[in-house]
């Protein structure tokens, strides 16, 4: 039969197929249970190849001064051309461009840098969407983008960048520009950073006048601008088609994908959005070479981060450290530690108010990397880790972001709009306890009819820090409750309407906290 | 008064086929007055109307024909919100009809579209503020940071016997809460005019306030003494001197 007369390199091809599909069951497998209990510390034994167990003995963190990318992050030397080229910007630049698009874009995919903006996306792929097969034929314009539109609460980072190294920032517009094969970056720069922006224009202003911007930059003839913009006060300009809306001079309000910016993006041109350290990083990355920032940190978290601790610590500090560096040895190295003491420590967040809340256990030996953060139900977001010790009151911190996100809401996708003003007079009454154990299950219900149902991940970031609180910390939710129906001895119904309360002339009267739905 | 009785009557008529015995004092009209951080529409008023005249001075002028001149010429547009903010600068801090009239009037857009924009985003004042326009960041790593922004918005409001969103009697100071100023490691922190003043205590926010008040400019940045956002108890990081040009490169970059 002509199944039995398999040649023998068909069956090594057979078997070598056998292997994968049985691998990627393997790995169907490990996804699903990580879905299902993402909050148990015991999942961290699930991980992937990327765990501890692929490199043994090796301890993340301590990196050293010498392979730190941001020497100036302290500002103890100038942010000026000169004393920036002594630390070695704009050192060989020439060399770089003249290598080309996808020798910078090899590199950057050797080193596994990925998204430093909070999706995590790989770097090194994402560039390369801007050079489809052809992509020359496409005549005119494209354009890098940078997001420096630093708005999530507990984020510090992109600050420092751009007030301290701003020439680290024009040099990597140039690189990944170059990558790209793009004509201009624009950088959107929130408009609170009024100072910062000033500094970075005194920055291209500089390069443009040492011929390192401008026609011909660096003597690489290759034509390249950097120009500014500035926001004005909109957290959803973050997001990156929101971010080209507004850059196009209308309200930030994101569009829908496809098409994908790298298409169809800033001024219906070739785009891509990209974070500032992500930027930032790209040619010490390509004058030290991709393997050199792929050995720091777990295969697939590799390089060095730029971590901002706020908080219940004792020093609370923005920090470049390596990646996979373990929590506790984060805040206790450069921290002086929590307030009160390790056992003192009641949750951290980890990423930026948008990711869940870790509760203590989880956080004693979680590491600081992507997939670490991941695994157990957080995210590493932008690496801005907040802290928080016995003496907060978690479900007010949480209902803090409730009223954040309710602001941010551009109002464009009904179930953000509605469900964060929703969200957040639930969670006023939660912190109060004027509410129903029943509105917890509630409450849940109506985060998850907010996450995936809009247009971009505010929704989503709206929704997870209530499910974290949640997940957590639902006894101390319970407790409150408790306190409130004990301290008045009163009944709460649903909505948090107590006897008495009604609705008069449109407002709610004689409620302790105005319950609406 | 007689949708007051039709909504008491359905009330009742509810409350009976309810299955619970309590009283309930719910009403199933639930939608309540909308009360959003600013309001949304222009009404005439004596100091903002359309009939004032407002341009940029020929400074001004220069500025913003160098900011239109970023952005491809068919795309004029996009300078409208850098250009709002210019115009914002000349007219004292807010953003007056006649800042975006004019605007509209430079890029030649519809007016409509830049009232869009002047609504959406939050910097920009459609009521007129005070010279010393006080921003107070109360989100939660603020909240949580030194001393809290609890305190601190406490300690200002009695200071300037202000609440947010409010102007002092003697047009100096006017106090606003906002979200995140990105500044959470030197928590808490506020900004007055383009300045941050972080790491505050109660004692410190006195003092700058004072300043302020007495026409000066207290310098910005940490008010604890350390530098930026450094681990005040000593550098645990960056001690060592700089590597210069081509360190640890790779052969070619060397």
């Amino acid at each position: 039969m002509a199944v039995n007369r398999i040649t023998k390199e068909n069956q090594k091809l057979v078997s070598i197929s056998t292997y994968f599909v049985a691998h990627n069951t393997t790995m169907l497998r490990l996804s699903t249970l990580r879905s299902r209990a993402p909050l148990l510390g015991t999942v961290r034994a699930l991980a992937t190849s990327a765990d501890a167990a692929a490199t043994p003995n090796r301890v993340h963190g301590g990196l050293k001064d010498q392979d730190r990318i941001f020497q100036n992050v302290y500002g103890t030397y100038g942010h000026d051309l000169k004393s920036a080229q002594k630390m070695g910007d704009w050192y060989k630049t020439k060399e770089i461009l003249q290598k080309g698009d996808k020798w910078i874009i090899d590199e950057v995919k050797k080193s596994g840098l990925r998204g430093r903006g909070g999706a995590g996306f790989p770097s090194g792929l994402k560039w390369s969407f801007m050079n489809p097969p052809g992509w020359e034929k496409n005549v005119g314009p494209r354009y890098l983008v940078v997001n420096a539109d630093e708005g999530e609460p507990g984020t510090c980072k992109d600050r420092e960048i751009i007030r301290k190294d701003p020439h680290k920032l024009v040099e990597g517009c140039l690189v990944t520009g170059r990558a790209m094969n793009a004509t201009a970056a624009y950088i959107y720069i929130r408009g609170e950073f009024y100072n910062e922006a000033n500094i970075l224009q005194g920055a291209i202003n500089e390069a443009y006048k040492a011929g390192l911007l401008g026609k011909n930059a660096c003597g690489s003839g290759y034509d390249f601008d950097v120009y500014i913009h500035r926001g004005m006060g909109a957290y959803v300009c973050g997001e990156e088609t929101a971010l080209i809306e507004s850059l196009e001079g209308k309200a930030g309000k994101p569009r829908l994908k496809p098409p994908f910016p790298a298409a169809v993006g800033l001024f219906g041109r070739p785009s891509t959005v990209t974070n500032v350290e992500t930027v930032a990083v790209a040619p010490t990355i390509c004058r030290r070479g991709g393997e050199w920032f792929a050995s720091f940190g777990r295969e697939r978290n590799s390089g060095t981060k730029l971590f901002c601790i706020s908080g219940h610590v004792n020093e609370p500090c923005t920090v470049e450290e390596e990646m996979s560096i373990p929590l506790k040895e984060l805040l206790e190295k450069h921290c002086g530690g929590v307030k009160g003491g390790w056992d003192n420590l009641l949750g951290v967040i980890p990423g930026g108010s948008s990711v869940p809340v870790m509760p203590k256990h989880v956080c004693d030996n979680v590491l600081m990397d992507y997939d670490a953060l991941k695994d157990v139900g957080s995210g590493l977001g932008t690496a801005a880790v907040i802290v928080m010790n016995k003496q907060t009151d978690m479900i007010r911190a949480i209902q803090r972001f409730a009223h954040f996100y309710k602001h941010e809401s551009c109002g464009q996708c009904t179930p953000c709009r509605e469900g964060t003003t929703w969200l957040q007079r639930m969670m006023d009454r939660f912190v109060k306890g004027q509410a129903t154990e029943k509105e917890i299950d509630m409450i849940f219900e109506l985060t998850k009819e907010i996450e995936g149902h809009t247009i971009c991940a505010l929704g989503d970031a709206a929704a997870w820090p209530v499910q974290g609180l949640i997940k957590s910390f639902r006894p101390l939710m319970v407790e409150r409750m408790q306190q409130y129906h004990d301290k008045d001895n009163s009944t709460v119904l649903y909505g948090g309407w107590v006897e008495g309360g009604h609705v008069q002339e449109g407002v709610v009267a004689e409620n302790p906290v105005p319950g609406h739905h | 008064m007689v949708r007051a009785a039709v909504r008491s009557l359905l009330r009742q008529a509810t409350a009976a086929t309810r299955p619970t015995a309590k009283p309930v004092a719910r009403t199933f009209i639930t939608s309540a007055s909308t009360r959003s951080d600013a309001i949304f529409v222009h009404r005439d008023t004596d100091y903002n109307n359309p009939k004032i005249p407002f341009s940029f001075n020929t400074e001004n002028r220069k500025v913003a024909d160098e900011i239109i001149s970023r952005y491809p010429p068919q795309y004029k547009k996009a300078a409208v919100i850098p250009l709002l903010d210019l115009g914002q600068r000349q007219n004292k801090g807010w953003t007056s009809i006649s800042v975006m009239n004019h605007v509209a009037e430079v890029l030649e857009m519809p007016r409509m579209r830049v009232y869009e924009v002047a609504t959406f985003y939050t910097m920009f004042n459609r009521e007129p503020v005070a010279p010393n326009f006080v921003q107070l960041c109360t989100t939660t790593p603020c909240m949580l940071g030194g001393c809290g922004s609890d305190s601190i918005l406490e300690t200002i409001q009695k200071h300037l016997k202000v609440k947010p969103g409010q102007t002092t009697p003697d047009g100096k100071f006017t106090l606003v809460e906002v979200e995140c100023l990105g500044a959470c490691s030197n928590a808490p922190m506020m900004a007055v005019g383009d300045d941050y003043y972080e790491d505050l205590t109660p004692e410190t926010t006195i003092k700058i306030l004072n300043a302020f008040a007495a026409g000066e400019k207290p310098k910005p940045g940490p008010q604890s003494g350390r530098r930026t956002s450094e681990n005040s108890a000593g550098l645990t990081t960056l001690t060592s001197e700089p590597y210069g040009p081509g360190a640890f490169c790779q052969p070619e970059f060397q």
